[in-house]
């Protein structure tokens, strides 16, 4: 379609008046930009929550690259956000395309895979970790005690909480694929792995893109589950960066440090998520329908 | 895992710039209202922020009798309790002490947990006032009242019961094996042989907490080396931490540890949430050390085991040692301070007589603490259980040191490295080499 066809009317209602974003605008700037800015400018002094913030310079981010913790931390973040996105992406994969099907009993067994979504984070991580007292829980070994044991709770904790928001994606991707290329490739022979790998898969490509982003920047800034579970032990051997923000925030009262360590994670998790869209082509949004 | 975060995969683009501009906008609005704040009702009232447990009721009716009270007349001023709920208490408290809604009176555990609040300026020094004063004076046990001191200053008045740390017993499980509680190191070590063998775990430990494990240290380390050698790590000399002592008491700890005292899954049993106490309570554990407080939350979770089974005794002496063994650990008690920027000193002060009144400390009483006042021996007649209150008294009364607690001790900052140690000491990701190596780094 050339420009000149194009109605100035139809344009404008395409394009709605930059008004309409103001109370979301509004409400993302005074929620998000202006306490992210705050945090950045405290990085750079020293507070105890009492007097007044004392600059610093680069004091806390020294201290950032010379602390042994981050280090550990560092290493437990990213295996913790690999198997969170491993974990999520396989089974809500799964779950979604099957979910987007027409089998008996579907609609009653998605609402029910859902509800986790609906409990808060904090009730998710008291439930489990009642449940896997060493005592008094079901299972009664010492999950949470032993290093493996409690990194993977966490891993399975999280995962059990966000996946009905995952499986809803992909359910709702897996829908918007035209049933005339199953139909097509039932005619050529296609069985259905064959159709999930060369027909599913790669139509879901965008929907993989944007599950895979929410689950990336979601295990970094992970930590309410952490908190519960395992407050960071056994040892340090759970204590992911965002716990160790918290420490050294609310334990400690070194705010100067605790915002170096949340613009960090905010630094990372931004440049994570737009590698992860150029990598993928996301942000040219290229149609999964080309050649249709 | 993240449907919470607000960072998505969106380029950077005008949208940015507006809601950089609205940014601006907001802060400068923001600010304007920070600084006309302020939490004052305007008729004389002030705010006393208090820790939110079962025990708050002693305090609700202190307050409530001194708010009729002459005192309060004559001073103009009366007094509004604010509970905060216990795990909230630290953060909520620093947080309020920041900003213009600050509590005029708050309770605190002395020491290092008001030190960074004296270094601000926020506190009212009290000596001169207690030392001026007939009832707060000659109110308090002076052992008590100076083991909240900064730098031999008072800042606060204490207003709670004593929680030195005893070694809890079951009786029921102490008389099936014939076991007596131990009076020395080598005779904690044969009853600790002999539960082994029967199945039972020795210590009841709430690891996930930490605290719990810091009370075995130290305990340890006082009796091995006496008070002053966490009386010098207090006083700011990392260094300190490389005495034989402690090093002595890691040891210690990683050999009951590896011997099974603590059972095998201690790291991730809690005291908070019940974890200990139910293990202990149910004979699954024979002995628990922790805080006087232990009573009164076995009182509450499983009366019947309080009542019955429930022993008590002082932690052994250690061979060889030279700490003194009626040494006490533990929190001596909780303290209210005053803030600088208090709306009516005259009526903060007031109220803080009136926790040394003899009501007050009977309410103490009632409700099963042991008060520091010098008249408590009197009363402890009148309590839930007064033979269990008279030896609290009595262990505190003789003892030549009660040393705080070590994280309260050390304040927020350092307390909070010193559990990581801690945590990693007992389960066994650290040795006790490096554990005091880490620790002389705590600075």
């Amino acid at each position: 379609m050339s420009k000149a066809t194009t109605k100035p009317v139809r344009a404008r209602a395409g394009r709605p008046h930059a008004v309409w974003a103001l109370p979301g605008v509004l409400f993302f700037a005074f929620f998000a930009v202006v306490p992210m800015g705050l945090a950045f400018y405290l990085s750079f002094t020293q507070w105890d929550g009492l007097g007044d913030p004392r600059p610093v310079g680069l004091d806390n981010w020294q201290k950032l690259l010379d602390d042994p913790r981050i280090t550990q931390s560092l290493w437990l973040t990213v295996l913790l956000t690999v198997c969170s996105w491993l974990f999520q992406t396989v089974v809500a994969l799964l779950l979604g395309v099957w979910a987007a099907g027409k089998q008996r009993n579907r609609a009653v067994l998605s609402a029910i895979f859902f509800t986790p979504l609906l409990l808060s984070s904090t009730a998710v991580a008291l439930l489990f970790y009642a449940l896997l007292d060493p005592n008094f829980g079901i299972i009664q070994k010492d999950t949470l005690g032993s290093s493996s044991g409690a990194f993977l709770a966490i891993v399975f904790v999280g995962g059990w909480q966000f996946m009905p928001l995952h499986t809803l994606i992909y359910q709702g991707g897996a829908r918007q694929i035209p049933q005339v290329l199953y139909q097509a490739a039932a005619i050529d022979g296609a069985g259905p792995l064959r159709q999930f790998f060369s027909i599913t898969l790669p139509q879901l490509r965008h929907t993989v893109t944007t599950s895979s982003v929410l689950i990336i920047v979601g295990s970094l800034t992970y930590f309410e589950t952490v908190l519960i579970l395992t407050k960071g032990g056994p040892g340090t051997d759970t204590a992911i960066l965002p716990y160790l923000m918290y420490e050294a925030g609310f334990k400690s009262y070194d705010f100067g440090y605790a915002s170096a360590i949340a613009s960090f994670l905010v630094v990372t998790a931004t440049g994570l998520s737009l590698l992860l869209v150029r990598l993928t082509g996301f942000g040219t949004m290229r149609s999964t329908r080309e050649g249709m | 895992m993240g449907s919470h975060t607000s960072i998505g995969g969106r380029s950077f683009s005008r949208r940015w710039v507006l809601g950089a501009g609205a940014t601006t906008l907001l802060t400068t609005g923001l600010s304007a209202c920070g600084s006309s704040g302020g939490s004052g009702s305007g008729d004389g009232t002030l705010t006393a922020f208090v820790y939110g447990d079962d025990a708050v009721k002693v305090q609700q009716a202190a307050v409530d009798r001194f708010n009729k009270s002459a005192a309060a007349k004559k001073a103009g001023g009366k007094i509004k309790l604010e509970r905060i709920p216990g795990s909230d208490y630290s953060p909520k408290l620093r947080t309020a002490m920041g900003s213009p809604s600050a509590p005029d009176v708050f309770f605190n555990w002395g020491g290092g947990s008001i030190k960074p609040y004296v270094e601000a300026d926020k506190l009212i020094d009290l000596t001169d006032i207690i030392e001026n004063d007939e009832v707060l004076k000659k109110g308090f046990l002076p052992s008590v009242l100076a083991a909240g001191d900064l730098k031999g200053r008072h800042y606060g008045v204490p207003m709670r019961g004593m929680q030195p740390v005893i070694l809890f017993y079951n009786k029921s499980v102490f008389t099936e094996h014939k076991l007596t509680p131990p009076t020395t190191w080598d005779q904690l070590l044969d009853i600790n042989a002999k539960l082994k063998r029967a199945g039972i775990t020795p210590f009841a430990l709430g690891g996930s907490d930490i605290w719990p494990e810091l009370m075995w240290l130290e305990y340890l380390v006082d009796r091995l080396g006496g008070p002053e050698v966490f009386r010098r790590i207090q006083d700011g000399d990392a260094e300190g931490w490389g005495d034989p002592a402690v090093l002595k008491a890691a040891e210690m700890v990683r050999d009951l540890v590896d011997d099974g005292a603590f059972g095998s899954k201690f790291t991730s049993v809690s005291y908070v949430n019940g974890g200990a106490p139910a293990v202990f309570a149910k004979g699954k554990a024979a002995m628990h050390l922790m805080g006087s407080w232990e009573y009164s939350t076995q009182l509450g979770k499983f009366p019947d085991f309080a009542k019955k089974d429930l022993g008590w005794a002082p932690f052994p002496k250690i061979e060889g040692g030279t700490g003194d063994a009626r040494n006490v650990v533990g929190n001596p008690t909780n303290y209210w301070s005053v803030n600088t920027r208090v709306r009516n000193k005259d009526a903060a002060i007031a109220f803080l007589k009136e926790c040394a009144s003899r009501e007050y400390a009977k309410d103490l009483v009632a409700n099963g603490d042991v008060p520091t006042t010098s008249n408590a021996a009197l009363l402890l007649g009148d309590a839930p259980n007064p033979e269990y209150a008279r030896f609290q008294y009595q262990m505190v009364e003789e003892a030549p040191a009660f040393t705080l607690s070590w994280d309260q001790a050390l304040g927020d900052e350092l307390g909070t490295r010193m559990h990581t140690e801690i945590s990693k000491l007992f389960a066994g990701k650290s040795s006790p080499s490096r554990f005091v190596a880490a620790c002389k780094g705590l600075k």
